[in-house]
């Protein structure tokens, strides 16, 4: 009987390269707060936010995806067109069809990439990189490009008081290729779709078909119940997460994730008990929640401040809209 | 065995005092969450989580709305033991 081939590959992979690009205008609260009738007290109260980042109006998220993406080319030392595969992680991107990521992965060179497009929302980086490490290892591709990347200031509602005021737009890419050492840990993953009501778009696309008086669609949030999923329910998974890697909180330096509040990312630090050490990413404080981009951002951030370094293993994790999570051990790149 | 609503409202007043740092004796049947105690609805939240885990209880996320005083929370949880 003929058998075929099988692809084979590497046992290891890591994140050769992160690349990131913030929204140009760094907005404070104070330019939000009279529509949802708030102060920049409250907000910094209730968020920890002091600004976020957003982008220029003809700055796109593929634009944004493009100057995060050649500077993790650039520093894992490849050339683009050894891209084998392109995952854009995003829900901001304005287009059911095509996908962002075979335009991104022409515009950087990577012509003949597998390229595709996932919605994962704030869990999707964590996705993609799930995604990145199994391709590799499966042998499926050689150098993976995971980019997080979004433009949620498209997608705001001035007077909304739930999210709107949170979001901010960014993008980060990192290149995850074959490695000597384990460099990505086991992806801890999973949806809880009966929690889709609490994170949502207010209309979907057929309600402005069939009423065009329907208010474009922007974000909701049910703030709360948010945070009491997210603080409680998410440092389990990110314990998981650990013990999947065989490591132990000890040996965990940094703590990247989701930026969607401080007060989650507190209590999380709490829930799980993360050891005095370990550097805490808030860049959450300063770039806003900016959902798919918020990990590689805040990873940039650290690594910028040198609250941790290339080779330290950080705990990284994503939960949002869906509800939507995902986890894994990483070796800084 | 049911815990009776002092004890609830003893061990509810602990939650409170270590999440928002307040003296213990404010921390009365009569007083309101938000408007005496200056808790804010993702303290709120915080509470009534690790009130569910205290008294092995649970309060959906609905229901918080209607916990207005400590009292609302005490009866609540006093009523919710199995």
């Amino acid at each position: 009987m003929t058998t075929m081939n099988v692809r084979r590959g590497p046992e290891y992979t890591r994140i050769l390269g992160l690349g990131v690009a913030r929204g140009e205008n760094a907005v404070p609260n104070d330019d939000l707060i009279e529509p949802i009738n708030s102060s920049d007290e409250w907000i910094r109260k209730m968020t920890g936010i002091v600004t976020r980042v957003r982008a220029d109006q003809d700055t796109s998220v593929l634009d944004l995806s493009e100057r995060a993406a050649r500077d993790a080319i650039a520093q894992a030392g490849i050339d683009p067109s050894e891209i084998d595969a392109v995952i854009l992680s995003t829900i901001s991107y304005p287009h059911i069809t095509p996908g962002g990521a075979p335009i991104l992965a022409d515009r950087l060179g990577a012509t003949h990439a597998a390229a595709f497009d996932i919605s994962a929302a704030c869990a999707g980086y964590c996705y993609g990189i799930g995604q990145g490490d199994a391709l590799v290892r499966s042998g499926a591709s050689k150098y993976t490009l995971v980019i997080g990347a979004e433009k949620l200031s498209d997608w705001v509602d001035p007077a909304d008081r739930s999210i709107s005021y949170l979001l901010g737009d960014g993008a980060g890419a990192v290149v995850i290729g074959a490695s000597d050492t384990p460099g990505i840990g086991p992806t801890v993953w999973g949806s809880e779709g009966d929690g889709a009501n609490l994170i949502y778009q207010t209309s979907s696309w057929l309600d402005i078909r069939d009423d065009r008086e329907t208010p474009f669609p922007t974000l909701r949030q049910e703030g709360p119940s948010v945070f009491k999923w997210a603080s409680f329910k998410m440092p389990k998974i990110a314990l998981e997460a650990i013990e999947a890697a065989g490591v132990t909180p000890a040996d965990i330096k940094a703590f990247i994730p989701h930026q969607a509040n401080v007060r989650i990312i507190d209590q999380m630090v709490k829930q799980i008990g993360l050891p005095k050490h370990v550097a805490i990413a808030k860049d959450i404080v300063d770039s806003g929640n900016t959902s798919a981009a918020s990990i590689p951002l805040a990873t940039e951030r650290l690594l910028r401040d040198g609250d941790a370094k290339s080779g330290d293993l950080a705990l990284q994790i994503g939960f949002g809209a869906g509800l939507v999570y995902a986890a894994q051990v990483i070796a800084l790149p | 065995m049911a815990l009776s609503e002092n004890e609830v409202l003893e061990g509810l007043a602990e939650i409170v005092v270590d999440e928002t740092g307040i003296d213990a004796a404010e921390v009365t049947l009569e007083k309101s969450f938000t408007d005496d105690l200056d808790i804010d609805s993702l303290s709120m939240m915080t509470i009534v989580t690790l009130a569910e885990e205290k008294f092995d209880v649970r309060i959906p996320d609905e229901d918080v709305k209607n916990l207005v005083t400590v009292g609302d929370a005490v009866t609540y949880i006093t009523g919710a033991q199995a």
